[in-house]
Parts: structure tokens; C-alpha cells; sequence
């Protein structure tokens, strides 16, 4: 199963390290990407015997701004998720809710692109564009999954991902999620890597590793595979399964919105806030 | 990262609740508000340690008279001088007493 | 402004985040939501024996600006670099939510954010950077219905995932004092190297990143003196624009126009994205 992609200059099926890219072919069954990109690979797919587009950030080592070369999200890449996302909302605008289809982020993003240049051509507007393009699709009824396979990093999984209805993960070492790098964290706040290791290990949501997040409440469900680097049939299945099962909840769910994710008992202080707004935002009138 | 708890005899009750100040390195926030007359509470939350005597000391003068408003006194000190944390307590008050309170 | 003007005028750069909102409601109208004496302290920093303050760093303010119902969400930027915890996050996504419910219901309230913050409170992590996700999806629903307007004064200005926030804004004020980017200086030195980006050229930062440039290259819509009148002007001027028809974060095809023009074997200079910018984006 190759990659086929137009006169490609992606080097991304040689990279070993884009799970993005690898299971972006598995679960479209190698097909074709539907654009000319070398880092945004956007492909129609199959879920629960429905069509559904799956979307993947790749690394390009021949990418055109040289901060963006290893997978991250910079602001090519931003602003053609946004285009590949609006993409479906106009293809599917006249199509009654429960006909919307699903949309599949497969998350392995190591950061958004640091640099000058991308400071300079506003990376966060960028950005805001993959996350709004997100947002609307679900608002509009698509069901949105997020698949994370990988890292998924602060600005690169709010703009890919965490706009998702429903969130799925790998359970592995090389799958975290976290707000930045150890070693630039250390930096900002003033401790060693070391120290801030400790800190995660009994502050839950400064923790790097998928078992402490899914603590938070705020996964739907955590998979365990036998062989994450080269998946078997099972593998493939159990992934597959929890796609469906995900979709299932979204279509059966009244709203559309991330109120999902409030349940956990790390996130009481959330509910809790918005309970007390609730009950003051009459009063205040 | 200390708590440190006092209570000083006072007049009526303040006239209102308020917030001075803000936790930023060398400042505090100092939330009032009104007590039952005769007596107020001051719970502190200090990034200092060690410093219990100083801030009796402190307090002892600002309310050692006994006869500022009766309040619940709630001090977030992120190592604030004690010029500065005199001041913010002052603010608190100047605060209630103009206005009557209004956070 | 000449020395009269500077003598006379009402900061609004030094003003607190309270201070802030009630400055910008309708004079009477201004009440707060589950503010300081609620002690909605932040659980994770206690944990870790920092002091916490009792609004957690976000000021929930409603009230009545230019006669419509209006919810300022002030982030107070003194504390912790304004940055994003568990708490003032859900204070803001909170109130973001409630105006869609009133919109939903008939009633038009409508939102401004005070940016003042570096991102997510890294001591509270992946709760600050879900609570951002959830802000910025409550964003995109209420300005369906009704401007979000943006304002950064300075002087922590609006990075990490909030700018991301900032860029979903209906309307974004600045001032000159004020920066927005993603990534700190401090942060792009660390990852990309100095030559990449030297944290300490205050010059260069602003150049790049700050009020003026912002506006100039249509990433910001007005750069405003610090004065509270001012600012307050700007935000009632942006609600009067109504909705505009086509957000800025919806502008792909005209931002990957402008981005295919760009020789990337460049380093990027403050006169290239104006001169990029200003003509594609105007």
C-alpha cells in the first residue's frame, strides 16, 4: 500500500516517525489525496459504511518555510486544514444534519511551527482558521473525531483536533498531549525539567503521558493495541471500532457542542464554575 | 507557602465587601468583607515562610486599636513588603467606606 | 497626544482587570459573576503551594454597553502572566456559552475579552489548554449572532493559545504597547535557536508583533492610544459594525494567496508583510 499522491515532493512515506501519515493510509485504505500538499494530506475514507474525509498532518523535510518540516502546524498547514474542513461544510451544505459527514482528525502534530516568519505572517490567524473551520463543521452537524495517534501539542492539537466532538487515543509512551515542550517549559517557569517531572507525577493535568489526560475526563475512549508501530488486523479493527463507536455517540447525542467533556471528576471545578454563573447571570439583570 | 490566621477586637460592622490589590510578585489582593460587630478575622495565604511574628507584629498596628469596622479579612500575599501590605489594607477600607463596598 | 492630553489621561494599560471592565460597561450597570468572594481558588496551584488569588486571574462582568446587554470577560494579566487555568478559563468559556443561550432565547448579548496572557498556566496545563479549546469554540458560536470584540493593551499583550482566541475575534483592538503572536520570543529562542529569533531585541519584537504592525498588516482592525475613553470608543465603534461578513479566520483563500507570494529562503522583515498583507488582505 503506497502513497500515491500527485506529483508529490513528500519524502513523508520515507520519514519512520509520521504515524500521521501512517494511519491516515490504513484507514483509508492507501487513498489518494484529494490536494496537491505535501503536509496536509486530506482523504476520503469509509467509516461505519458511510463516506467520511480524514485529515493528517505530515512532514515535509522539503517544506517551503523551513520551521515547518517536521510535522508541525505552521501557516500553510493552518490555513489549508482550514480550506480542506470548509471544504466538506460547502460539499455537504445542502444535506440534512444526520446526512453530514464525519469528519476523521488523525492527531500526530509535535508542535506548531516556531519562528520569525511566522510570527511575522500572524501563525495564531493561521491557526484560528483551522479551529474555526473545525468549530462551524461541528456546529453545522458533521460529526467530528479526533484520533490521536501521536503528540498532540498545544497550538497544533487546538488547531487540529480539539474542536472534535469526540476524542479517541492510542495508549502509548510516544502518544502525549501537553501546552509545551519540557525543556521550553522549564524555561518559562523558572524549574529543571527534572523538577517539573515530579510536579506531573502528582499534578495530573501537568503530566505528559495519555493515562494521566485520560484522568482528566476529556478522552472518550483510550486504546490499547498490540503493536503500535506496525499494526495488525486486530489493531486495525479495534481502531475501526472505536472510530464507529465514537460516530455512534456523536449521532446520538442532542448537542453539539465540547459539554462532553466536563464529566470527569478532575474537571469539578469547571462544572462548577459554570453552575455558579448560571445561577447569577439572571440575577444580574 | 504559609496560612497564617488572626483576630483583632473591632467597631460596627464594615459597610460593605471589597477587593484591593492583586497576587503579582511584591503585591497581595485583600478581600473584605463584613462581620458581626466587635470582632475581625484576618486568614492569611503567604509565599513567605517564616514570617508569622512579622505579620503580628504588622497587624497588631493596624489593628491593634480596635476600632476599624468588624470584617472577614482574607489576605493572598505573594511577598509583599509590609509597606505594601499596609497600604492594601488601608485600600480595603478607603474602599468600603466610600462606596459602600462594590466587587 | 501633546502634554495636556498625556497628563490628563485615564491609562488604561495600568487600570487592573477590574478596573478594566467596569470602565468599559455602561456606568451603574456593571455587576460581577462568580467573582473573588465566591473563592473559586485554583485547586492545582494550591496543590503546588503557590498563592492563589480568589477571581483565579479572570473578571466576569455584565452589564449594559452603549444600552445592549454586554458580557466583558477581563483577564488580569499581574497574575501568573494572565495566563489560562482550569478556572478563569471555564470563568470566560462559562460566560462565552450563557450570551449563546441568551442569543439562542432571543436576547442579543454580546462579548468583549480583554487578552492580557501568555497562553495556558503551564502549572495547570492540559486543564488550561482544554479550557482554551473550550473558549475558543464558545467564540465561534456566539459571533454568529453577535461581534466578539478583542482587546490587548498591554503590557503582558496576547500569546500561546489565546492569540489563537484573539485571531477568532470578530473585531481586535490594540494598542501601541501591546503584542500578539503565538509563540514568546523567549519560547522561539528556545526551540528555534537565537539567530531564529533573539529574545532580548525589544525592537524586533514590536516590529513584528506589536499594535501598530498588527494593524497595518490586517491582523488587528484598530490601534488606539492608551486612554480608556479611547478603547472604550473602539469597542463601541466595532459593535456597531454589526457582524462583519466574512471573519478574518475565514479568509484562507486570501492568506494562502498572500503565503504562496513569500520567498521562504528569506528571513521575514516587518516592511514584507505589510507590503504582502496590505495589498492581498485589504
Amino acid at each position: 500500500m503506497m502513497d500515491t499522491a500527485p506529483h508529490s515532493t513528500s519524502h513523508s512515506t520515507a520519514h519512520p516517525a509520521s504515524r500521521g501519515a501512517m494511519w491516515l493510509r490504513l484507514l483509508t485504505g492507501g487513498a489518494r489525496p484529494l490536494h496537491d500538499w505535501s503536509t496536509v494530506r486530506a482523504c476520503d475514507g469509509i467509516l461505519a459504511g458511510r463516506p467520511a474525509r480524514y485529515l493528517a498532518i505530515v512532514p515535509d523535510a522539503d517544506n517551503g518555510f523551513p520551521r515547518a518540516r517536521n510535522g508541525e502546524v505552521g501557516l500553510v498547514e493552518g490555513w489549508r486544514l482550514a480550506q480542506a474542513v470548509r471544504d466538506v461544510i460547502d460539499e455537504d451544505r445542502d444535506r440534512a444534519v444526520q446526512d453530514k459527514r464525519p469528519i476523521v482528525a488523525i492527531i500526530d502534530v509535535p508542535s506548531q511551527a516556531y519562528g520569525r516568519r511566522e510570527e511575522a505572517y500572524g501563525i495564531h490567524q493561521a491557526l484560528a482558521g483551522a479551529v474555526a473551520a473545525y468549530a462551524d463543521a461541528r456546529r453545522a452537524g458533521h460529526p467530528v473525531i479526533g484520533l490521536i495517534v501521536g503528540l498532540a501539542m498545544s497550538g497544533a492539537f487546538l488547531a487540529h483536533g480539539y474542536q472534535a466532538n469526540r476524542l479517541v487515543a492510542l495508549d502509548d509512551p510516544d502518544v502525549a498531549v501537553h501546552a509545551m515542550g519540557k525543556a521550553s517549559a522549564a524555561r518559562v517557569t523558572l524549574r529543571s525539567v527534572e523538577a517539573l517531572e515530579q510536579l506531573a507525577a502528582r499534578v495530573p493535568p501537568m503530566a505528559y503521558d495519555i493515562k494521566s489526560f485520560a484522568s482528566l475526563g476529556i478522552l472518550h475512549e483510550v486504546l490499547r493495541l498490540t503493536n503500535l508501530a506496525l499494526p495488525d488486523e486486530q489493531d486495525l479493527a479495534l481502531v475501526h471500532g472505536a472510530l464507529e463507536a465514537a460516530l455512534a455517540d456523536i449521532l446520538s447525542d442532542p448537542r453539539r457542542d465540547l459539554a462532553n467533556r466536563l464529566q470527569g471528576a478532575h474537571r469539578g471545578a469547571s462544572r462548577r464554575v459554570r453552575e455558579l454563573l448560571a445561577t447569577q447571570w439572571e440575577a444580574a439583570d | 507557602m504559609e496560612r497564617l490566621e488572626y483576630e483583632f477586637a473591632a467597631g460596627q460592622p464594615a459597610r460593605g465587601r471589597t477587593v484591593s490589590g492583586v497576587v503579582s510578585s511584591g503585591d497581595l489582593e485583600v478581600l473584605l468583607e463584613p462581620a458581626g460587630a466587635g470582632r475581625t478575622t484576618i486568614a492569611v495565604q503567604t509565599s513567605v515562610d517564616g514570617y508569622g511574628a512579622t505579620w503580628q507584629a504588622l497587624l497588631a498596628r493596624v489593628f491593634g486599636a480596635g476600632d476599624l469596622p468588624a470584617a472577614r479579612i482574607e489576605i493572598n500575599d505573594n511577598g509583599a513588603t509590609p509597606g505594601v501590605v499596609r497600604m492594601r489594607i488601608e485600600q480595603a477600607y478607603e474602599q468600603v467606606n466610600e462606596t459602600g463596598g462594590g466587587a | 497626544m501633546n502634554i495636556d492630553e498625556l497628563l490628563q489621561r485615564d491609562s488604561f494599560i495600568e487600570r487592573g482587570a477590574r478596573a478594566r471592565a467596569q470602565a468599559l460597561l455602561d456606568p451603574g450597570t456593571c455587576r460581577e459573576l462568580a467573582g473573588p468572594f465566591e473563592r473559586l481558588h485554583s485547586p492545582w496551584l494550591a496543590m503546588q503551594q503557590l498563592v492563589t488569588q480568589a477571581d483565579d486571574g479572570v473578571v466576569v462582568a455584565k452589564g449594559l454597553l452603549g444600552g445592549r446587554p454586554t458580557v466583558v470577560l477581563a483577564i488580569e494579566g499581574a497574575f501568573q502572566g494572565g495566563s489560562m487555568g482550569e478556572i478563569g478559563g471555564a470563568k470566560i468559556a462559562g460566560a462565552l456559552e450563557l450570551a449563546v443561550r441568551d442569543n439562542e432565547r432571543g436576547v442579543p448579548t454580546q462579548a468583549v475579552i480583554v487578552f492580557e496572557t501568555g497562553g495556558v498556566r503551564l502549572q495547570e496545563a492540559n486543564l488550561g489548554l482544554a479550557a482554551i479549546a473550550d473558549i475558543q469554540s464558545g467564540i465561534v458560536a456566539l459571533r454568529r449572532y453577535r461581534p466578539v470584540v478583542g482587546v490587548s493593551a498591554g503590557t503582558v499583550g496576547c500569546y500561546g493559545g489565546m492569540s489563537i482566541a484573539a485571531g477568532l475575534c470578530s473585531y481586535f483592538i490594540m494598542t501601541r504597547e501591546a503584542r500578539l503572536g503565538l509563540n514568546g520570543p523567549q519560547v522561539i529562542e528556545q526551540e528555534a535557536g537565537v539567530a531564529e529569533f533573539d529574545a532580548r531585541q525589544r525592537g524586533l519584537i514590536w516590529s513584528l508583533t506589536g499594535g501598530e504592525q498588527r494593524v497595518a498588516t490586517h491582523l488587528a482592525d484598530a490601534c488606539v492610544d492608551d486612554d480608556t475613553a479611547a478603547v472604550r470608543a473602539a469597542v463601541a465603534d466595532c459593535f456597531a459594525r454589526g457582524v462583519p461578513p466574512v471573519h478574518r479566520s475565514d479568509r484562507a483563500a486570501d492568506f494562502l494567496a498572500c503565503l504562496a507570494q513569500v520567498d521562504t529562503t528569506q528571513q521575514a522583515t516587518p516592511d514584507d508583510v505589510r507590503r504582502l498583507y496590505g495589498k492581498g488582505l485589504a
